[in-house]
């Protein structure tokens, strides 16, 4: 299959790594990955800090590029998830009809990374080999805007060499929540203490998850507390291999 | 002199939160209540394998209400008239206090004994009857707990969930002059069960809220768990009744949904223990005269909004606060309206206008458990960016204007609407990141950045970017 990698301008600028890892696993698996250099971002923080002119602009530019896909994935639940609903609001809030059926005409073919792994290819042993002590933290978009399930969950128990601890109060947001971790920065570090608790409870060395803007909140806080555990995209973790093993 | 509006918050959620999170005791006390209930909740409803499809019913019952609701407005008013009630419309919070004093000031009572009355809060009632020299009396447990410490309610269903066992049974030493109290549950009941009788037995005048009316009928319907309601429902001779106007609902059929939907949602109880349902006046057999008082108050504002009228569907059962992140840490009082949490961080903002209240809307990390337990399916997260987007709209200052997230905002929109400045923008980022950097960290970040770096360390940008690494390898 020819694969359009949607990176998102968070994972390009700042966790390079995780798109490297989507490349590799995707081509390990035997597809073609496209990368479309014209994309930037799909809007994701204009939309939700209600700069919403800003974010339709933004949206017409990426159904422009990735159109003509023949699938779009992407290592971010919330920028696939914003695409999936809220470039939906955002073309019915234009008015322009046809926008909003290039918007509809593509939902269908887009995509987070795990997502497509295991719902659109059935996968769930993607050959991969971590052998680390992990949790899994199921962030919020993942789990209730794209609606993922133990999709993510499947995959990494099939990756070999893995011990996956099952972390308390998963589906607990971690406080991240855009700018809201800004604009509210003391709730957001309360909110994320609780987290930090339970991901050192489980007593992994590794906490996972398939966004980085909220491993960056949990990253964020435990590396302040010099806490020994660090954040690694689903990505990196299904990359490795025996082979090639990722930290 | 104006009362202050009991919705419009005094200073901004971020700041009332600040003091309220450093408040280990309401912590402790809020993560128990929260996490009792909400755990209550989450068992109840999974008993039911047709869960889903009522609360698919319970919002498609409102909305088909909410769609026409000045026909069923009309059929609740002749029904209630006919069944021997009076009607009253009242536009705002002073037209419809200035109609309950009347109505008390015409049977020359000085008390009135209240239940089940937030919307009674909403417009400041209490204040407005004291101003006449009538006195209020609280009657729900915690209601009467708040009333007593002079406080505000923090939880639409759980007024005093800010407050644990211990607190209670000081307030209640202090207050009612006691020497000696356990701080046992039945034993702090009891304190006010002797204490509220004498209220029962000697006020004329009752005012209560509604959770329900139903227009073919007249039928006003409250439910309740201590039996305190059924009390000033039926004692006085005269029952007043205020009820925002998305309450009504068209049968009897319909209520059927409700009462599934709002104990297991609010309480976490299949069923509540009282469920007090009236049409009219009946002689011989409860209040002489009843009336109802129909408000308004920014509803109809609320129902032009195609996007947030969906909040009137709202049935006040609180399951959202209490699987909230936010609010289950800062407490309802951070949200400085009477009505808090994600529910209260929508509705509020669109009773008294987002420039009224625009730090609300803010006051969420979009996490989306709300929308997941709201039993009439009100998509909180997106009513709250919708609202956002009303916020930043309405700012048209020049402050507003140059305001450092305007110019932000505007900046980086500039920086994304082509590949060729985005990646510059990445250079020039990568470049003024240096200062701040060390090991691939950054302590201590400038600006907004700043709020983030005070408690979090932040990653810093690689020297290659992903597209940069693309190109020099594909």
């Amino acid at each position: 299959m020819r694969i359009s990698l949607f990176i998102s301008c968070f994972n390009d600028t700042i966790f390079p790594e995780t798109g490297r890892a989507t490349v590799r696993l995707l081509e390990r698996l035997g597809h073609t990955v496209d990368f479309p250099l014209e994309q930037t971002c799909c809007g994701q923080v204009h939309f939700n800090t209600g700069y919403r002119q800003h974010a339709l602009e933004l949206a017409r530019r990426f159904v422009r590029i990735f159109g003509d896909a023949e699938v779009v994935v992407s290592p971010s639940a919330s920028c696939a998830g914003l695409v999936r609903d809220g470039y939906v609001e955002l073309a019915e809030e234009s008015g322009d009809a046809t926008f909003l059926a290039a918007v509809r005409a593509l939902i269908p073919r887009v995509y987070e990374l795990s997502e497509f792994l295991y719902r659109r290819l059935g996968l769930e042993d993607v050959g991969a080999y971590y052998p680390h002590r992990v949790t899994y933290h199921p962030t919020c978009h993942s789990l209730r805007a794209m609606a993922l399930g133990d999709g993510p969950l499947r995959l990494l128990r099939a990756v070999r060499g893995i011990e996956l601890l099952e972390l308390r109060d998963a589906d607990e947001c971690c406080g991240f929540g855009g700018t809201f971790a800004v604009k509210n920065a003391d709730t957001s570090v309360a909110i994320l203490a609780d987290k930090i608790r339970c991901v050192l409870d489980t007593g992994a060395e590794v906490c996972t998850a398939v966004d980085n803007s909220c491993l960056m909140q949990i990253g964020g806080g435990l590396h302040r507390q010099r806490a020994g555990v660090r954040t690694v995209h689903l990505a990196e973790i299904l990359a490795s291999t025996a082979e090639r093993a990722g930290t | 002199m104006r009362e202050p509006n009991a919705l419009i918050p005094l200073v901004p959620f971020e700041r009332a939160a600040r003091d309220a999170l450093a408040n280990s005791q309401l912590r402790r006390n809020l993560h128990k209540a929260t996490t009792t209930i909400r755990a209550k909740r989450a068992a109840i409803t999974a008993e039911l394998p047709d869960w889903e499809a009522l609360r698919a019913a319970g919002a498609a019952i409102k909305d088909r209400t909410l769609a026409r609701l000045d026909e069923y407005l009309i059929r609740l008013e002749e029904s209630v008239v006919s069944a021997g009630g009076a009607v009253h419309w009242a536009a705002d919070a002073q037209s419809a206090n200035r109609i309950v004093t009347e109505l008390i000031a015409r049977h020359d009572a000085r008390k009135v004994v209240k239940v089940k009355s937030i919307t009674t809060d909403e417009i400041a009632l209490n204040v407005a009857l004291a101003r006449s020299g009538i006195a209020a009396v609280e009657t729900d447990l915690a209601e009467f707990i708040i009333q007593l410490a002079g406080e505000k309610s923090s939880h639409i269903l759980v007024p005093a969930i800010h407050k644990n066992r211990s607190e209670i049974r000081e307030l209640f030493m202090r207050k009612l002059g006691l020497a000696e109290l356990s701080d046992r549950p039945a034993a702090l009941a009891e304190v006010a069960r002797r204490h509220l009788r004498e209220h029962f037995l000697d006020a004329r005048v009752a005012v209560s809220g509604a959770n329900f009316a139903i227009a073919d009928t007249g039928s006003v319907c409250v439910v309740e768990s201590e039996g305190n309601g059924r009390m000033c429902l039926t004692l006085p001779e005269v029952l007043i009744t205020v009820m925002g106007i998305e309450k009504v609902i068209p049968s009897w059929r319909d209520l059927e949904v409700f009462l599934q939907l709002l104990p297991r949602s609010s309480t976490g109880e299949r069923m509540n223990p009282y469920t007090n349902l009236w049409s009219g006046v009946t002689p011989g057999d409860g209040p002489r005269e009843f009336h109802l008082v129909l408000l308004d108050n920014g509803r109809t504002r609320v129902l032009s909004d195609a996007v947030g009228r969906q909040t009137l569907r709202c049935i006040r059962c609180s399951a959202c606060l209490n699987v909230c992140p936010v609010y289950a840490r800062t407490g309802g009082h951070s949200y400085g309206s009477v009505y808090p949490g994600p529910i209260g961080a929508v509705l509020t903002p669109q009773l008294v206008g987002v420039e009224n209240a625009a730090s609300l809307p803010f006051a969420s990390s979009l996490c989306g458990a709300c929308y997941q337990v709201c039993p009439v399916s009100i998509d909180i997260p997106r009513v709250l960016v919708h609202l956002r987007g009303e916020v930043v709209r309405g700012k048209t200052g020049l402050g507003a204007l140059l305001s450092p997230e305007r110019i932000g905002m505007r900046g980086l929109a500039w920086a994304f609407a082509t590949a060729r400045r985005y990646e510059r923008a990445q250079r020039i980022a990568r470049r003024a990141q240096k200062p701040f950097a060390k090991d691939g960290w950054i302590v201590r970040a400038p600006d907004a950045l700043s709020a983030w770096t005070a408690s979090r360390d932040l990653p810093a940008m690689p020297p290659q970017s992903f597209r940069d690494w693309w190109r020099a390898n594909r």
